[in-house]
């Protein structure tokens, strides 16, 4: 970290006004938390939470070869999108590994929205600028962009209470998005989210972003909208088992072994990683990132050695905390996929669901087990 | 920020002392409020034990992340709050009383003055909120 001063979001009035507690996060001043993080993780399980993620990067590709060059720069295939469409990518290097995690918008053929992780945000840029250099014209438009997610079961209620033509969203299917207004603020909203739940990110022009969040708290206050931070976001996308990129994925990480194969598309065409990740799929993949349950009494936390029940260090816990809904001591790891095990029984996938193992929580090994993930999934 | 009872001792790292042949020590309010909730409460010593002023004597988990709880006093250990065990609540909602966590038989009990009082403690959270 370096010690430039960091930004605040022009939200930042209003999360002060809320009392938030603010923290440093990717270079920028962050709410981690206004009334709790159980409180607001609750509160998008149950009824609405409203985010400020305007630190997020967004790049914008122009251009008659535009689709070409983002379709280069990411693994999953986005000539299969249409107008308004949007998808979840990983984007790698030449080794296959992670540079970040985008959601990639198709304005239209020729007009492309990348919104990338806040603390990828330069590497990325000069990624996409590098690769748009001579083919299409490229502009970092974070600076000018704030994003907004309203995310719940009532978020659609509150959107239509909301004004404007914001009660059609509702009819935007999953992972689509187009423009509207809310209240009376131009905005751009997308059914997608960070949390498990269904909803929508809005964005917006930098200094409208005020207008647009007073707008969606007036409008949630009779149905139980909270302001939601960064701490509750991020144990509503454990739960969902949405990859946090610096903790789950990274670049050391390949998009194959994180649960991530179903964005790469090695059958698509060329792409930046591909020949790279077509080698990773071909043989038996060496570690695998599962999720688990700690039976025992301790949270595993982000670093903690996994161990077998032999003590043997044999992975690494990425992601842990307690998941307010599924009421358990919940996290992510990578584990081997074969490990020699006691004499005599041969080579043991300790990915496999069921799978008995120990979390070192600093110096004590407490019993967790792998499951199934998501941890939790919303009713349809 | 809650008020503190005047008749506590307080440390730097947020662990309160009640004064009396038995010590009983928690963690105060401001420490609470940083943590946020509280999800789990490991007490790794018991009755008997011997306990030295600085080290751990057990940690606290809340959502958001993990802390260790810290002896004030040196002496030994003669009682064990089991109730946060199952109930780490306790600490969310009544964080100098029943969520006291240790009591301490003081080898020296005249060690609980050079704890700051109620008023210290107040001015260095002020200090150490900034």
């Amino acid at each position: 970290m370096n010690d430039a001063p960091l930004r605040r979001t022009s939200l930042y009035a209003e999360h002060v006004a809320l009392g938030a507690r603010l923290v440093p996060f990717a270079g920028w001043e962050m709410p981690v938390q206004y009334t709790g993080i159980v409180d607001e993780h609750q509160a998008v399980r149950t009824a609405a939470g409203i985010f400020d993620v305007s630190h997020m990067g967004e790049l914008r590709l122009r251009g008659e070869y535009a689709a070409h060059v983002v379709d280069y720069l990411v693994t999953n295939d986005a000539k299969k999108l249409v107008d308004g469409q949007a998808m979840y990518t990983c984007s790698c290097n030449e080794r296959g590994v992670i540079l970040d995690d985008l959601i990639v918008y198709r304005h239209t053929q020729d007009d492309w929205l990348i919104v990338c992780n806040a603390s990828n945000r330069e590497k990325m840029s000069a990624h996409f600028a590098r690769a748009a250099k001579d083919h299409c014209q490229f502009e970092d438009e974070s600076d000018q962009t704030a994003l907004v997610a309203l995310q719940g079961p009532r978020a659609f209620e509150i959107l239509a209470r909301a004004g404007g033509d914001a009660g059609g969203l509702v009819e935007l299917k999953s992972f689509h998005f187009r423009t509207a207004t809310v209240g009376s603020v131009r905005c751009t909203a997308a059914r997608t989210g960070y949390t498990g739940e269904d909803g929508v990110e809005i964005f917006c022009a930098w200094d409208d972003a005020p207008a647009l969040w007073r707008t969606l708290m007036e409008a949630g206050k009779p149905l139980g909208i909270k302001p939601t931070g960064l701490g509750a976001r991020d144990t509503l996308r454990l739960e969902a088992r949405l990859s946090l990129y610096g903790n789950d994925i990274d670049e050391t990480t390949n998009p194959i072994e994180a649960g991530l194969g179903w964005v790469v598309k090695v059958e698509k065409g060329d792409f930046i990683g591909r020949a790279a990740l077509m080698e990773i799929k071909a043989r038996p993949l060496p570690r695998k990132l599962v999720g688990f349950e700690v039976t025992g009494r301790g949270v595993a936390r982000h670093g903690y050695p996994l161990r077998g029940l032999d003590g043997q260090e044999v992975g690494i816990c990425t992601s842990g905390s307690p998941g307010p809904t599924v009421g358990k001591n919940i996290g992510l790891g990578y584990l081997p996929t074969a490990m020699a095990e006691v004499a005599g029984e041969g080579p043991r996938d300790m990915t496999a669901i069921g799978t008995q193992f120990l979390v070192d929580c600093r110096g004590k090994n407490i019993e967790a087990v792998v499951v199934k993930t998501p941890f939790y999934k919303r009713a349809k | 920020m809650s008020e503190l009872p005047g008749d506590l001792r307080y440390t730097k790292d947020h662990e309160w002392a009640r004064p009396g042949a038995e010590v009983q020590v928690g963690i105060t309010g401001f420490a609470v409020e940083q943590l946020g909730d509280i999800t789990l409460v490991n007490l790794d010593v018991k009755v008997g034990d011997q306990i030295t002023a600085g080290k751990t004597f057990g940690t606290i988990e809340s959502v958001k992340t993990l802390s260790d709880l810290y002896a004030p006093l040196t002496g030994k250990v003669v009682g064990v709050n089991g109730d946060l065990a199952n109930k780490p609540e306790l600490v969310n909602d009544d964080c100098y009383g029943k969520a006291w966590m240790i009591a301490i038989a003081p080898v020296d009990p005249k060690a609980l003055e050079s704890l700051m009082d109620a008023k210290s403690y107040g001015e260095y959270l002020k200090t150490a909120a900034h």
